[in-house]
């Protein structure tokens, strides 16, 4: 509780929160799920679940573009930092991801031209002041990342930047929703929609959660009360047994998205027939890759990839967890052969991974506690 | 990883339409605009900045209350470290060095 206080209105949270133990019907048990990683994140964070009745359960969702690259593709984007004249770039999430030979800061020390970037555009840069060197950017990312990438590509070719080349690993996020709701193991009464990917691809392409699968989903901002107003729309809903989007986050998502970013995604991606995510198997049309206008600029064309499907340690349960099957304690070697420090599966490396957050915030709460005193 | 930083525009860069000058937190940084361009952006704007693009407009006291909780979120570390690394315009990118966020 204490972090509330810091928060804008804390009076209105608790006003929410108690309109929240009104709404639920006590003889329910519900289950929403938090698709962003980012929600997952502030959930942890600010204690959320201490503020919601017992049968509200929060279920995490898939939106944390880290955790759901399968291995086999941090060993296909490190197979091109192998070549001499490349430098291999990449945010700063993905430096600590385990590669079947290690992450990308591992191989690095072995003397691979590994750098951070925080843009694109900084790996476009790079590109252009080092015209004897190859600069590989090693794309990841829902919605809110894939314009960015989508942006610099149209640079690179209006500049005529040949040294530049991106691994495009972006993801779309309605697929991946669809296939938690085919899933026969998840049962999900209704959405938090993610904050912003929805800025960019707007509310729109969420209706069919509500018509045909009949699931309320509500686009919510970050902050404390924003989740607590989402669950409570969500109650709402179920309660008057409707099913349809709405948006809290009205101050920063437009109902039709942002035109601008949709349009250079529409110029410069082409979906995949099909794409592999950790834990969750292959997804059809769920990641984008480059259109053939921009086949110049496409690694997956100018190297020679292996390609190899790389399966998870067989002990690490990072698909249930991504799936919302299981929670991050249940997993067999989290805390113990699975920390932030000695990362074995992706969700422990990422802030937005629900094992790092949960790690970061419960685990060790819950340690404090058992200490006798 | 979906840092949304909020930041106030300087300046429009008189060499490139679609870049600008951003105050993050005290740091100036070149950031692409291309994306708000439709809202109208002019000097004193605020706007949410992701991997050095402004994704949207906002009002001040939003960016406020996005500042507030990226601190509270242990996330601010991040947010600025990310907004350093931004290469300013005229030099090259060398964040390379700082430790992984």
């Amino acid at each position: 509780m204490k972090y509330i206080d810091e928060f804008r209105e804390p009076e209105l949270i608790s006003r929410t929160s108690e309109e929240i133990r009104r709404l639920a019907d006590p003889a329910r048990h519900y289950r929403m799920m938090e698709v962003c990683g980012g929600h997952t994140h502030a959930i942890y964070r600010f204690g959320l679940k201490d503020l919601l009745p017992s049968n509200i359960e929060l279920v995490h969702g898939p939106g944390c573009p880290v955790c759901v690259l399968p291995m086999g593709r941090i060993d296909d984007g490190l197979s091109m930092a192998a070549h001499p004249d490349v430098i291999f770039t990449a945010f700063g999430d993905m430096m600590r991801v385990p590669g079947t030979q290690g992450s990308p800061l591992e191989h690095k020390a072995r003397g691979a031209d590994i750098r951070i970037v925080y843009s694109p555009a900084d790996a476009l840069k790079l590109a252009r002041n080092n015209p004897s060197k190859h600069v590989m950017f090693f794309a990841i990312g829902f919605e809110t990342t894939a314009p960015s990438t989508a942006l610099t590509l149209m640079r690179a070719k209006a500049e005529g930047i040949r040294n530049f080349s991106v691994f495009c690993n972006h993801v779309t996020i309605i697929p991946a929703i669809r296939a938690i709701l085919d899933s026969p193991d998840m049962r999900i009464d209704a959405f938090i929609g993610p904050g912003h990917v929805s800025t960019v691809i707007g509310c729109r392409p969420y209706e069919w959660i509500a018509r045909h699968e009949n699931k309320p989903i509500v686009v919510s901002g970050f902050e404390p009360l924003d989740v607590l107003q989402s669950v409570a729309m969500l109650l709402r809903q179920l309660q008057h047994g409707e099913a349809k989007v709405e948006n809290q986050y009205r101050r920063v998502v437009p109902w039709d998205g942002n035109k601008a970013a949709l349009k250079a995604m529409a110029q410069v991606f082409t979906l995949r027939s099909y794409f592999e995510w950790r834990g969750m198997g292959f997804i059809s049309q769920s990641a984008l890759a480059l259109n053939e206008d921009f086949a110049d600029w496409d690694a997956e064309r100018r190297f020679e990839i292996p390609g190899i499907r790389v399966t998870d340690p067989k002990a690490a349960q990072c698909g249930e967890v991504l799936k919302g099957v299981l929670k991050p304690a249940q997993c067999k070697l989290f805390g113990n052969e699975c920390t932030p420090e000695r990362p074995v599966g992706a969700l422990m490396v990422s802030s937005e991974g629900s094992c790092a957050a949960y790690y970061q915030y419960e685990h060790r709460k819950h340690a404090l506690v058992s200490i006798p005193a | 990883m979906c840092l949304a930083i909020p930041g106030k525009i300087v300046e429009l860069s008189a060499s490139d339409p679609h870049r600008a000058l951003v105050d993050v937190v005290g740091v100036r940084r070149g950031v692409d605009i291309s994306l708000v361009e439709p809202d109208g952006i002019a000097p004193g704007d605020w706007v949410l900045i992701h991997v050095g693009f402004a994704m949207s407009k906002i009002r001040e006291d939003e960016a406020q209350d996005q500042l507030r909780m990226l601190t509270a979120l242990g996330e601010a570390e991040a947010a600025m470290q990310e907004a350093q690394g931004y290469s300013s315009d005229d030099a090259d990118p060398q964040p390379e060095e700082r430790p992984s966020p």
